[in-house]
């Protein structure tokens, strides 16, 4: 019953800001919406494999890592979004309020999903509502950003669904599932088609792949996330990328049922590490800031597919890495978007001393930048660490190491670019007075930070407990 | 009987080219000229002297001889309205569609001999679009012969071909269709060049053949209106594929080389030339035709 | 004779060619309107006599979506961003071709060598399906007009709708209709931007998106 309503009611509220007539009022909606959400989620999680739908809608362990992370972001991100949407009061509003709650809806569809078909309609369902967001600032750059994303998450989708066609018809010999149901596929696990089954793990890691944004599938990222206002960023990349993670993983644990588990890891396992390079290359000497968390983006989906594909203790890793990545970047980005605003510029050669003009949101987005590079006591560090762990307990020396270097590259690379924003003298340097720092906008980064702060320096046993029966579902225990 | 089909394909190639003319005329609103117009013209030609120019050598004269030639042994391994031809043997149609080359080679050989750029452009473009429809020619020819499981032009125009369409008809309908086109591009046919043109801009065959006169004219003529039954013949046997023996054979091909003649000079009437640099797309689209109808036998 | 349903597919194939070898966009985008009407017959062609009713629905809005109010929808962007052709593509339209037709050759190879449920129904429906994805992909990543680009994708979304074809046993026009409602919202909301870009830009040429890169 809850998981519906969580489903329906971000939508029936989406129509509501679309009536209503008030720009002022809009942006509550979307607070009542988020915290609304967020209260019905805190409920769900205390009755943990609930069903609806007849098993369409499930909250297994993989929907609890997830959905109550997204949730808080969309809460937090709520609350910078009065600020936000107030700052920008000479734009429309009824179509980006509109958009994002009918995100959030998807967003809660695709992580609640045991029905693959329903996965996919609520993933295409998240491409459709936020790519007239990216388009928010009006301008020729954000229009193309628009069009890129469109074009590129659609086809992905598109392959995704045959990928999906090609899982139920592994399923379809007289006898077998003949479902779309992710229970009944795995219930029926080794009498699926084997070819079918690997052609269909192909199309799908291609399909939701190029929504989370793995390379090479990557190449409406920096232009998305670089022109796309830093609310949306933030909830693109760590909402809409981890539910990527969440639809791959779910058909992970088909192929496993099916035997198929050992290619399903190489290609994981390939496609991480091959991320993470790219994204080394390209956050060297990225002179806009934004873009530069675009390609982070990319490492961090790579080091999530990277600890799936590992396996065992690195999948555990893997999940908690979903948490804390999600959450961070909603520090990053929303700090980003404070900066870009102050300073009408994103580039690296215009901005300076934003540690001084923006007293909260400059340090914050240099620790936030510290927390994702992995520092402790932040929990990426211990996220990063379990799946290093994992990597060279079994064995496989090349991709720790590998893994070990492209981090420590993009950290060199990252630190250069943040540093030169956050540090020096803002004196000479484009401002916008209207738009400096506000408590709205400051304290809801700050508040996602000190949960990632909180979640490195103790992680409560039930949530370790979770992570490792998340991992467990979909790749099977050590 | 396939003896008196070829005779009959020498002395009535002339009226397939006065019925294309013919067409075209009343589709243009005139009485146009006789349908045995072009019979007038040989005779007239062959009793002219003919005029050399100082530059051409042997080549210029055996150019049409050679052309003409190789339609008239082309024809002798047609199986002419599905009856056995005069001359065949396993893997013939690579013989056919050389002698059909043989004769464009002398062509150009003759256009490039006059030294003149005029006749060399049009011979570059001869080559080049020839370049192209050679591969469709034999895609088309290996569907249908990979339809009807024989490699020789009487096996694959015989008897087989009524079969063949029951089992593969749509492959046989792709590669008709493609032969279609081929034959419009070899026989320098609208959509592909216009015979009637005497622009520098759009001509393509006419070219080549502006410096011959009289007996050597007369040749080429006679030599082109052979080469348009040929290929009127190949595809009405390939598009009527059922079986058919003696004079009622002899009537089918007739009757389709007629309609065959009036479509040529409808599509004539109704659609403009081609710009250059689109006739590549429809020769290769016609190559990929009839490659995806050879991809349909394959299976 | 092959059965009705052979041919149709046989048909988009062809379809798919001529798709890849025009410059004319009001050619192509009937061409991709006249594959998404015959698509929409074949669910007709292969359902069994028990779900005609659903068949029936799923047929008609197939239709309405691919043949009519899709193919429409383009036809007035075109007309008013006033383009006719399309400009030389980034593969030629020759090299497109021949792309296309070794697609559709390695497609019929690799589906032969793919277990079917009941091979001698679905026999043409996974070869064809591959083939019109892969024209569908090449379109998307080759053309420079926004409006091709659109129509690539529809042609790859004829692709994915002829392989639902083959659960139709199981999983009727569920599977059908999503794939339907997908195409539809995706497109409208594409041509909500090509307005956009048509306004900002004076054009529809990508080329002119390429201010983003690194």
């Amino acid at each position: 019953m809850i998981p519906v309503v969580l489903i329906l009611v971000p939508l029936a509220l989406a129509g509501l800001a679309f009536l209503d007539p008030s720009p002022r009022r809009r942006p509550r909606v979307l607070l009542v919406g988020g915290f609304a959400h967020l209260a019905g989620v805190l409920l769900l999680c205390a009755d943990p494999g609930a069903r609806a739908l007849g098993g369409a809608l499930e909250l297994d362990p993989l929907a609890q890592v997830v959905l109550p992370t997204v949730s808080v972001l969309y809460a937090v991100c709520a609350i910078y979004a009065q600020g936000y949407l107030a700052a920008r009061r000479d734009r429309e509003n009824r179509l980006f309020v509109g958009g994002l709650l009918v995100l959030l809806s998807a967003m809660t569809a695709v992580a609640l999903a045991q029905h693959l078909g329903l996965l996919w309609v609520a993933m295409e369902l998240t491409t459709l509502s936020t790519a007239p967001l990216i388009y928010f600032s009006r301008n020729a750059r954000s229009l193309e950003a628009a069009w890129k994303y469109l074009l590129v998450c659609s086809l992905g989708i598109a392959l995704a669904l045959l990928g999906t066609f090609f899982l139920a018809l592994a399923g379809a010999a007289p006898g077998g599932p003949r479902s779309l149901l992710l229970a009944a596929l795995v219930r029926a696990g080794p009498s699926l088609a084997s070819p079918w089954v690997r052609a269909g793990f192909v199309f799908l890691l291609v399909g939701y792949g190029t929504k989370m944004g793995l390379a090479p599938l990557h190449s409406w990222k920096p232009d998305a996330y670089g022109e796309a206002p830093g609310l949306l960023g933030a909830l693109l990349s760590g909402g809409v990328t981890s539910l990527g993670f969440v639809a791959l993983a779910r058909v992970v644990e088909v192929c496993r049922a099916a035997g198929e588990l050992s290619f399903a890891k190489d290609a994981l396992v390939v496609m991480g590490l091959f991320s993470m390079a790219l994204a080394a290359v390209f956050v060297i000497g990225q002179r806009d800031f934004k873009r530069m968390l675009a390609y982070s983006s990319v490492e961090h989906m790579g080091i999530l597919a990277l600890g799936l594909g590992l396996g065992g203790v690195a999948a555990s890793g893997a999940m908690f890495h979903t948490v804390g990545n999600g959450l961070t970047k909603g520090v990053l980005f929303l700090t980003a978007g404070n900066i870009h605003r102050s300073y009408g510029s994103k580039l690296v050669t215009e901005v300076r001393g934003a540690a001084r003009r923006l007293p909260v949101s400059g340090p914050l987005f240099l620790v936030g930048f510290l927390a994702l590079t992995g520092s402790p006591p932040f929990s990426p560090f211990f996220s990063e660490f379990t799946i290093l762990n994992g990597a060279l307990g079994t064995g496989r020396f090349l991709a720790g190491g590998l893994f070990l270097l492209f981090l420590s590259v993009i950290f060199v690379g990252m630190g250069s670019t943040v540093l030169a924003v956050v540090q020096g003298d803002p004196a000479g340097t484009p401002e916008v007075p209207a738009q400096g720092e506000a408590w709205v906008t400051a304290i809801p980064p700050l508040v996602l930070l000190g949960l990632v702060l909180a979640l490195g320096l103790y992680l409560p046993p039930g949530l370790k407990a979770l992570f490792d029966a998340a991992a467990a579902r979909v790749v099977g225990s050590p | 009987m396939s003896l008196a089909l070829f005779l009959l394909y020498l002395v009535l190639s002339p009226l397939l080219m006065g019925v294309v003319n013919r067409t075209k005329s009343i589709l243009a609103g005139r009485r146009g000229p006789p349908l045995l117009q072009l019979y007038a013209d040989l005779w007239r030609l062959l009793r002219k002297g003919s005029v050399y120019s100082r530059t051409t050598s042997w080549v210029f004269v055996a150019g049409p001889v050679v052309s003409l030639a190789a339609a008239v042994t082309a024809g002798l391994f047609l199986a002419f309205g599905g009856l056995p031809a005069p001359l065949s043997f396993s893997g013939d149609f690579v013989l056919f569609a050389a002698l059909l080359a043989l004769a464009r080679f002398a062509t150009v050989l003759a256009a490039l001999d006059t030294g003149s750029s005029f006749e060399g452009m049009g011979a570059a473009r001869e080559v080049t679009f020839g370049s192209l429809s050679e591969p469709a020619l034999f895609l088309c020819l290996l569907t249908v012969a990979r339809a009807t499981g024989s490699s020789s032009l009487s096996g694959m125009l015989g008897p087989g071909l009524a079969a063949a369409w029951t089992l593969a008809g749509p492959a046989l309908l792709l590669a008709a269709i493609a032969l279609f086109v081929v034959a419009l591009a070899e026989n320098a046919r609208i959509p592909f060049d216009d015979p009637n043109t005497h622009l520098e801009l759009t001509m393509i065959h006419e070219v080549m053949v502006l410096d011959h006169s009289g007996p050597d004219l007369a040749l080429i003529l006679y030599g082109a209106s052979l080469k348009l039954y040929l290929f009127g013949a190949l595809f009405v046997r390939i598009a009527l594929g059922f079986e058919v023996t003696g004079v009622a054979a002899a009537g089918v091909l007739l009757l389709g080389l007629l309609a065959f003649g009036v479509l040529v000079g409808l599509i004539e009437s109704v659609m403009a030339r081609l710009r250059m640099a689109r006739v590549p797309q429809l020769l290769v689209g016609a190559s990929v035709l009839s490659a995806f109808g050879l991809v349909l036998l394959l299976r | 004779m092959p059965a009705w349903s052979e041919i149709v597919l046989i048909l988009v194939v062809v379809i798919d060619f001529v798709l890849l070898a025009s410059s004319r966009l009001r050619a192509v985008i009937r061409g991709a309107a006249m594959q998404g009407a015959l698509l929409s017959l074949l669910p007709l062609f292969m359902a069994g006599r028990a779900e005609l009713g659903h068949v029936l629905l799923l047929s008609l809005g197939a239709l309405l979506v691919k043949g009519i109010a899709i193919p429409w929808l383009l036809l007035w962007a075109i007309r008013e961003a006033a383009i006719r052709r399309e400009v030389e593509p980034l593969v030629g339209f020759v090299p497109s071709l021949v792309l296309g037709a070794l697609g559709v050759g390695l497609a019929f190879a690799l589906s032969s060598a793919m277990p079917l449920p009941a091979p001698e129904r679905h026999g043409f429906l996974v070869p064809t399906s591959l083939s019109t994805v892969f024209t569908g992909l090449l379109l998307v990543v080759s053309r420079r007009k926004a409006v091709s680009q659109v129509i690539g994708f529809l042609v790859l979304e004829n692709g994915v709708f002829v392989f639902g074809l083959l659960l139709s046993d199981f999983m009727p026009a569920m599977v059908e209709a999503g794939v339907l409602l997908d195409l539809f919202a995706a497109v409208f909301v594409m041509g909500i931007v090509m307005f956009d870009i048509n306004r900002e830009f004076s054009s529809l040429d990508t080329e002119k998106l390429s201010a983003l890169k690194d």
